[in-house]
């Protein structure tokens, strides 16, 4: 048994009471190897080395500073995001302390100095019959050299603190402050073969089940490689044998594992015969028999030997219990190649599809339809509607995902000192469609603002003519852009408001906050070695391709969406001439559908038991910065969406979130205040483009914020500070 | 990670610490001591006491405007996330008669052990009627409390 205070102990020596110092997977390897299986040999940092360095290096004292600046429970899953990613970047920035490195250099040194090794989490709470931590927490493969391995470590310890197991944690009730982490460092196997065998297949627990996948077992756990699929009856005969498409395998490159294509003959062989899956199925047994218990085990074949490099407990027997998001928090880590695959989907597939779908129904002549095929072609725009969101939600949304993997990256390989200094990598994108609606507005407003008879016609509230070359412009805008009507009220009001719109830009022309991305990006591809340059751009570009897409996909939407509208624009038109049974219920319900998502995500503001006899009100609110700057101006608070037509420049915007189809308005303001939260939503990305202060994630800022109070936007620290001075003169 | 909302941790905070730092000015020049103190349950007012000679009270007599802070910190770095502090910013009175009497119990409720020290013929007994309170929260989170007067 380990003492307490023991940085190291060998695989072969830990017994079942080290369990809270070395971890469940630890535990049940070394129990596996003292029984005869064959396991890769190993050393486990425990838990105290963990603690230690915490203690040493004055985290544990640092992350109450990022936890617990705003409750757990109102952060969305992209604050979490941020959270985790500031503590990771932590974790990546603090050294190992000179003392606690040379005890652990001075444990690894003799086996695993010049090997190819692995270093896989083992947090004490991780796998019980309850909960599964499995995949959650980091793992990594292929590491060689101490420096490297100490580097992984500190990874290994960092994934407790990630979204996915922060998310996991408070789902359990554990508490990530008083979790610990301790890690395998354990000799690589390259297998000619590996996989994952179920003694109670997902789904069909009457049989076993054995998955397998040429080269290493990272390409499966990821998801990223297919496997073969051998499924075996409880008498240990083969029942059933599923082979796909086989492309890749995931073997061993510099400094890790990649993705490579398969030989010919490896594309038409199973990677596993039946006598080898037979033999897989005993070693499946022994762990099931030893553990008394159905296991998950993962093995890989090297040499004729078959080594079993885990092995877990199947919880709930693979089902899904009620309410267990695990799988849905595993979703949040995407591996490089699945990205490739949805940012081909969405730019080849998705985006033209959407194009095309809103140019068609953008022919369709509305007004010759009778009321009944009216009523139908908005039904039909509905559905369409419905499922644009719905494919956009599961395929779009994940994409976020490649900002992440870059981010993930520069930060290893650079340790700005600033975490989210990658984003100036990938702001300043010219093929931002909100940028580019900005721009197209700002020519307009240039022409008002040259035209200054044209600019006293409009401000007398006197429309262009239809003929008019800006009434023309006006309607290339709208045809280009799907228009801006969605958040600025009805059809009636849009010209005007519009119009308010340019008039007000006329008088504030607001310059592009332009980064350096050349010098940067020469800075980030230089931290990298030659041969790892071409990766380098890919994962550069797929976080570019993921930030644009981030913003752009939902302008595509707002096509189809504007066509919607305009069907249900000349429905209206109808009912106000006569009734239409048909059509009054449709539209009804459109219209309020609209008002919900308008306001959609507030939360409803729970007014806390006032302290009687006094009035409270906010002075400084704490959220994220999102933009740096310091902006100073009147708040403009947005209730509803024709709250936007009174905006003027300067005001600082006060949101519960920038809806992606009415960042037309960032432009002109002073800074933006924003409830939702993160550093990835649109209102921070085109803050960012602009140069505007911008602070999220403040709780209740529509509520604690009133139109006219005097904020400062501290887009640095994240604050909002009010000044109510004013609005207390004009009610005292 | 969660925790209570403003006006709990104000109402704790008032009702479970026991010392305030009490701020008052001479001149131009701010002065500052720790006091024991009492609240009543409304937050409206606060009770302390003090010796005839003392500097505060010379202070007050000359201005008798006051802030006092009181703070739930124990010294840790998690202070700096954890810890709440309220700025309780009013007016001071000497109080006697049964004024005294009835803030001398709130006051001996929460102090019984400073019964002689209060008791003293040298010592005055103060009233500060509270218009405002700010309340620090999570490091930066600050939220006003304006009392009608």
């Amino acid at each position: 048994m380990t003492k307490p205070c023991e940085l190291v102990v060998d695989l072969n020596e830990v017994t079942s009471a080290d369990l809270p110092r070395v971890g469940g997977k630890v535990l049940s390897l070394a129990r596996l190897a003292g029984s005869g299986a064959r396991v890769p040999q190993g050393i486990c940092i425990t838990t105290a080395a963990y603690d230690r360095y915490l203690d040493l290096t004055g985290i544990r004292e640092r992350l109450p500073f990022l936890l617990e600046r705003k409750a757990f429970a109102e952060m969305r899953w992209e604050e979490l995001w941020d959270l985790a990613l500031r503590v990771r970047h932590l974790f990546v920035t603090t050294p190992l302390p000179e003392m606690l490195a040379a005890e652990l250099t001075a444990a690894l040194i003799v086996r695993f100095a010049k090997v190819p090794v692995t270093v896989r989490s083992s947090a004490p709470a991780e796998d019980s019959a309850a909960a599964s931590f499995a995949g959650l927490h980091d793992s990594f493969v292929n590491v060689q050299g101490l420096a490297a391995v100490l580097d992984k470590v500190r990874l290994v310890w960092a994934s407790l603190w990630s979204d996915r197991a922060l998310l996991y944690r408070q789902e359990l009730g554990l508490d990530p402050a008083t979790s610990s982490m301790a890690v395998l460092v354990q000799e690589l196997i390259i297998g000619r073969s590996s996989g994952v065998a179920f003694s109670r297949c997902p789904g069909r627990p009457h049989l076993a089940a054995i998955e397998a996948v040429w080269g290493l077992n990272q390409g499966l756990v990821d998801g990223d490689v297919e496997p073969d699929r051998i499924l075996f009856d409880r008498f240990g005969m083969i029942v059933e044998r599923l082979a796909p498409h086989r492309e890749h395998a995931c073997r061993t490159v510099i400094g890790g594992v990649a993705l490579q294509p398969l030989t010919a003959d490896e594309r038409s062989t199973s990677p596993l015969s039946d006598a080898e899956a037979e033999e897989v199925l005993t070693l499946l047994r022994r762990a099931e028999k030893y553990f008394n218990a159905p296991q998950d085990v993962e093995w890989t074949l090297c040499g004729g030997a078959l080594f079993i490099l885990q092995s877990r407990p199947i919880t709930a027997l693979g089902t899904v219990a009620a309410g267990d998001e695990r799988s849905w928090y595993l979703s949040l880590r995407k591996s490089l190649a699945t990205l490739r695959s949805l940012r081909q989907r969405i730019e080849n597939e998705l985006l033209p599809a959407m194009e095309l779908d809103a140019q068609r129904l953008a022919c369709v002549d509305l007004t010759s339809l009778d009321d009944e095929a009216l009523a139908i072609e908005i039904e039909r725009r509905r559905r369409l509607l419905d499922e644009w969101e719905a494919r956009y939600h599961e395929v779009c949304i994940p994409m976020a995902h490649g900002i992440r993997l870059f981010g993930q990256l520069y930060n290893d390989r650079l340790r700005p000192d600033d975490p989210f200094a990658f984003l100036e990598l990938l702001s300043g994108d010219e093929g931002l469609l909100a940028v580019q609606r900005n721009q197209a507005l700002q020519a307009l407003a240039e022409q008002v603002r040259l035209g200054p008879v044209l600019a006293e016609q409009l401000r007398a509230g006197r429309e262009p003519a239809p003929d008019d070359a800006l009434a023309l412009v006006l309607r290339q805008f709208t045809a280009c852009f799907g228009g801006i009507s969605w958040v600025m009220g009805t059809k009636e009001d849009e010209a005007q408001a519009l119009i308010n719109l340019l008039l007000e830009m006329a008088n504030h022309a607001p310059t592009r906050h332009a980064p350096d991305r050349q010098t940067r990006e020469a800075d980030y591809l230089a931290a990298f070695a030659a041969a790892e340059h071409s990766l380098a751009r890919e994962v550069l570009e797929l976080g570019r391709a993921s930030y644009r897409l981030r913003d752009n996909d939902n302008l595509f939407i707002g096509k189809i969406s504007q066509q919607l509208r305009e069907a249900c624009d000349e429905a209206e038109e109808r009912l106000a001439q006569r009734e239409i049974a048909v059509l009054a219920e449709l539209i009804g319900s459109e219209r309020m559908r609209v008002a919900q998502r308008t306001m959609a995500n507030s939360k409803p503001f729970k007014n806390p038991v006032a302290i009687s006899g006094s009035r409270r009100q906010a002075r400084q609110l704490v959220g994220q910065p999102a933009g740096p700057g310091l902006a100073q101006g009147r708040a403009h608070v947005i209730r509803r969406p024709e709250d936007l037509r009174t905006l003027k420049s300067g005001d600082i915007l006060v949101c519960d979130a920038v809806d992606p189809n009415m960042t037309f308005v960032v432009p002109l303001v002073g800074g933006i205040v924003e409830r939702r939260g993160g550093m990835l939503i649109h209102g921070a990305i085109i803050a960012r483009e602009y140069g505007i202060a911008c602070v999220t994630g403040v709780p209740h800022a529509i509520d604690e914020i009133r139109s006219g109070d005097q904020l400062t936007v501290d887009g640095y620290l994240g604050l909002v500070t009010i000044d109510t001075s004013a609005h207390d003169r004009r009610s005292s | 990670m969660n925790g209570p909302d403003e006006n709990d941790i104000l109402r704790e905070l008032c009702a479970g610490q026991n010392l305030a730092v009490l701020a008052t000015e001479s001149g131009s020049q701010p002065y500052a001591s720790l006091v024991a103190v009492a609240l009543t349950p409304d937050l409206r007012h606060l009770f302390f006491s003090t010796p005839r000679a003392t500097r505060k009270r010379a202070n007050l007599v000359e201005n008798p405007q006051v802030a006092l802070l009181m703070d739930n910190r124990t010294n840790h770095v998690s202070d700096f996330s954890r810890a709440a502090a309220a700025t309780l910013l009013g007016t001071a009175e000497e109080i006697t008669g049964t004024d005294r009497d009835r803030g001398l119990d709130i006051f001996l409720a929460r102090h019984p052990h400073l019964k002689e020290f209060v008791a003293s013929p040298s010592c005055s007994f103060f009233r500060v009627r509270i218009d405002r309170i700010f309340l620090v929260t999570r490091f930066q989170s600050v939220m006003e409390y304006h009392f009608s007067p």
